[in-house]
């Protein structure tokens, strides 16, 4: 075999058609559509337990919704210049479309789901540069937006299935005829609307004052033990993918897993606001129900699963996200006990999202190198 | 110290390179190459300034002969690989990208030469200061990355008291096992290195910290070490755990000031290739002229070769067998940290310790999205910045801001490329502002 036979036989490719480039050559399997691919994995649960409480519809509002979303991305890319398939692709219009559609009652029309995705994609997403620079979360600038739009429609409640299955703890959320009704089994109505628990409590008059009987009266009865458990596995009045708080926990559950959420931020929001209500609670029992009320009732699961840990609009550290969480969780509880709306977890998202860049700013890590421990000197 | 969750010994942050590469060739003895016709022996490779020949073309030499000399302080000698004659004092494609000088030897095929220096087999009653030249003699230079010379990193100046020597066999690099081999198939000559080290520094404290992906090099090292005073520590498999900040912080738990040198956390780091090829300087007077390096990748036959300084890769890729599959990239190096080629006739130095050519599916392609803020790079940075919003401030030429945020800290690792799910190109535009902010303080003295 001579000299040449051999280089052949090497089978190296032309030296000028090598790749030059700087260091590091390899990369983390990990990619934004993979990532987006493993949060619509975790919303599934929510997906599957809203298509169970509620009908066939609300698997119409979700494909309707992600559909719109993911085309609005589309139409706006394809509008700007942008390359469409490549943006489209990552999956990050997807996750808000069904994260829009969980955050909506299932009655509302199917314009609303157009309007919403315009809302998020464009206004919540797009106007800023597109993925990474939106500091708002899309859905929630959406839903946000709708209820201040159209606010009968995104406060009309339908109830879930099994809700009427004890009629006697269902009373406090039906209008006394439409219950009437439903009791004498003669159920000929084209729909029937309810209240939410946390509609219920916010309607409820509130005063200061340790002896105001019928707020305690009213709390008692919308916060009973079997209650709490229809309200903790979904047999309440909500936004579609907001009452199963199963299928939410194995969803944030999944999240952690596969390390796309700081476990702080949902354990920090959530005991801020049981932290704030119970307190309230015990010292006040007239003025908010009890703290494991406000845990299972309104959006507080998914918002601090799904809203408060989405990487783009919160802070990078783990210190940051901590802060983050706590102020999401003080502002849910103050407008939830004293504010006009009877749900304040996508506002206080909202507001802490516009926070992030000063939080950022204030909890930075500690570069390496920069103390010098009396303790480490000794050794 | 700075235990892990699982009792080895880390530093916090890094990455965790996943299916690492290093089973192709850990497994494999080291093989001697055959000698080749010619070798080219680059003259500037290493760090500092580089040695001026003093062989032309024409001259017939020995091997172990000294080719070129020192040219100061901060500069190592070179000796000649082998015997032959010298046809050329040419140019020749160097691994950083820019040419570079070198001697070209036509082998006579003989490979004779007489050790240059008296071997000191009693090195442990030999002066320091003797030993010490005997390292400037030999040509050692740092074989784990930078070739610094070894010569002044064993001579720390006086108002810097050094009480602790790390030898690096952490080989943190995916694909790489070059030092691993070495651990294992000659524990006393890296020891001995270690022990004579200690000797030239006067401490005590020897380490050599070794990741646990290499248990029986560890177990090798461990049976020897107690004779020469060496305690082995066996560190978790995260990169950059050879990082020499890295290394001191998870072996002593000192952390070297910013802007400060191992020096100023009172240790000083040597790689393990380097122990061995001092040990050899000492005990058996030769200088360095070969080394082990791990041919790899997507070639016949990956596994680790004893070649000659001054060994074209071509002739590597053919002791591997050649190419097998798609081939996206020539590193010499690791892949984290090593360099891209564009020529195979880019020669072994002293500081190559790989040759990898990355198979064409694995290669890093940087992509154009934006920063979805997930914080990987933050948790992956071993030195706890903030990389995505420096890389930020850096494209909004923020360089104040990055200044400010301490991007001159930066390692240049590439943890933070390696895992931002964008692909953004986030250790380029970091190299970039540390280019323009030293640029600018330049430009401020003037």
């Amino acid at each position: 075999m001579n000299e040449n036979d051999k280089t052949d036989s090497l089978r190296l490719p032309d030296a000028g058609t090598l790749v030059l480039s700087s260091s590091p050559h390899i990369s983390a399997p990990e990619t934004v559509r993979r990532i987006m691919g493993k949060v619509l994995l975790a919303l599934l649960p929510a997906v599957a337990a809203g298509v169970w409480f509620f009908g066939f519809r609300a698997l119409l509002i979700i494909v309707l919704t992600t559909v719109f979303c993911v085309g609005v991305e589309a139409l706006w890319c394809w509008l700007a210049g942008k390359p469409v398939t490549a943006t489209v692709s990552d999956g990050s219009a997807a996750v808000t479309g069904v994260l829009l559609a969980l955050n909506l009652p299932v009655g509302v029309p199917l314009y609303v789901p157009l309007i919403g995705a315009f809302l998020a994609i464009w206004l919540g997403k797009q106007v800023y540069g597109g993925i990474g620079n939106n500091p708002f979360n899309p859905a929630l600038v959406a839903r946000v937006g709708l209820l201040i739009a159209l606010p009968a429609a995104m406060t009309t409640w339908t109830p879930p299935r099994g809700m009427m299955e004890e009629p006697a703890a269902a009373r406090a959320f039906f209008d006394p005829d439409t219950f009437k009704q439903l009791q004498g089994g003669k159920v000929e109505l084209d729909s029937v609307t309810c209240a939410t628990p946390l509609g219920v409590a916010g309607t409820t008059p509130k005063i200061i004052d340790s002896a105001n009987p019928k707020a305690e009266l009213n709390f008692a009865r919308i916060s009973q033990d079997g209650q709490l458990f229809d309200y903790f596995i979904g047999r309440r009045a909500g936004c579609i993918g907001e009452t199963c708080a199963p299928a939410l926990l194995l969803g944030a559950l999944i999240l952690i897993c596969f390390n796309l959420i700081n476990w702080r931020v949902p354990v920090c929001f959530v005991g801020t606001v049981m932290l704030i209500t119970g307190a309230v609670n015990y010292f006040f029992p007239g003025v908010t129900p009890p703290a494991l009320f406000h845990v299972l009732t309104g959006g507080l699961l998914i918002g601090a699963i799904f809203m408060a840990t989405d990487m783009v609009t919160s802070p990078i550290t783990g210190t940051g996200c901590v802060v983050f969480a706590i102020g999401c969780g003080v502002i849910t509880s103050v407008i939830r006990i004293w504010g006009n709306y009877p749900e304040g977890v996508s506002f206080s998202i909202l507001f802490m999202n516009a926070l992030v860049p000063l939080i950022d700013r204030w909890f930075v890590t500690r570069p390496f190198g920069y103390v010098v421990r009396s303790r480490e000197a000794s050794k | 110290m700075n235990k892990s969750s699982r009792g080895v010994m880390t530093f916090k942050g890094g990455i965790h390179p996943a299916g690492n590469g290093k089973e192709l060739s850990a497994g494999k003895p080291t093989q001697t190459a055959p000698l080749l016709a010619k070798y080219v022996v680059p003259v500037a490779e290493n760090a500092g300034k580089p040695p001026v020949p003093v062989v032309k073309k024409g001259d017939l030499v020995r091997k172990y002969q000294l080719l070129a000399e020192p040219s100061g302080f901060v500069s190592a000698a070179l000796h000649a690989p082998t015997s032959g004659e010298v046809t050329g004092i040419i140019e020749v494609p160097g691994s950083m990208g820019v040419p570079v000088t070198a001697v070209e030897i036509t082998a006579d095929g003989l490979d004779q030469g007489e050790a240059p220096f008296e071997p000191l087999s009693d090195w442990r009653d030999t002066d320091p200061a003797r030993l010490l030249e005997r390292v400037g003699e030999a040509g050692l230079v740092g074989m784990g990355g930078a070739s610094f010379p070894t010569r002044v990193k064993l001579s720390p100046p006086p108002d810097k008291p050094i009480d602790t020597l790390i030898l690096n066999g952490a080989e943190c690099e995916p694909y790489l096992t070059a030092d691993h081999r070495l651990m294992l198939e000659n524990p006393e000559r890296v020891l001995t290195g270690a022990a004579i080290i200690g000797r030239i520094l006067n401490v005590r404290r020897l380490f050599i910290g070794v990741e646990i992906n290499k248990r029986d090099a560890i177990d090798a090292l461990t049976q020897l070490a107690g004779g020469y005073g060496v305690q082995v520590v066996p560190l978790a498999v995260q990169y950059p755990q050879g990082s020499e900040k890295q290394l001191i912080k998870a072996i002593t738990g000192r952390e070297v000031p910013s802007g400060g040198l191992p020096m100023d956390a009172r240790t000083v780091v040597q790689n393990v290739g380097t122990a061995a090829a001092l040990a050899d300087a000492v005990t058996l007077g030769i200088p360095l002229v070969e080394r082990i390096v791990t041919v790899t990748g997507a070639v016949v036959n990956p596994g680790n070769w004893k070649l000659k300084i001054g060994t074209p890769v071509i002739e590597a890729v053919k002791f591997a067998g050649g190419v097998t599959g798609e081939i996206g990239k020539l590193i010499l190096g690791g892949p984290m940290m090593g360099f891209a080629q564009r020529s195979y006739e880019v020669p072994v130095a002293k500081n190559t310790s790989g040759i990898l050519l990355l198979p064409e599916d694995e290669a890093l392609n940087y992509g154009s999205g934006g920063c979805i803020r997930c914080g990987r790079c933050v948790q992956g940075c071993p030195m706890h910045l903030m990389s995505c919003a420096l890389a930020t401030a850096i494209e909004s030429e923020r360089y104040d801001l990055a200044e400010a945020n301490h991007v001159m800290d930066c390692l240049e690792c590439g943890s933070c490329a390696y895992v931002c799910p964008a692909r953004r190109p986030l250790v380029q535009h970091l190299r970039r502002g540390k280019a323009e902010i030293r640029k600018r303080r330049t430009a401020v003295k003037k």
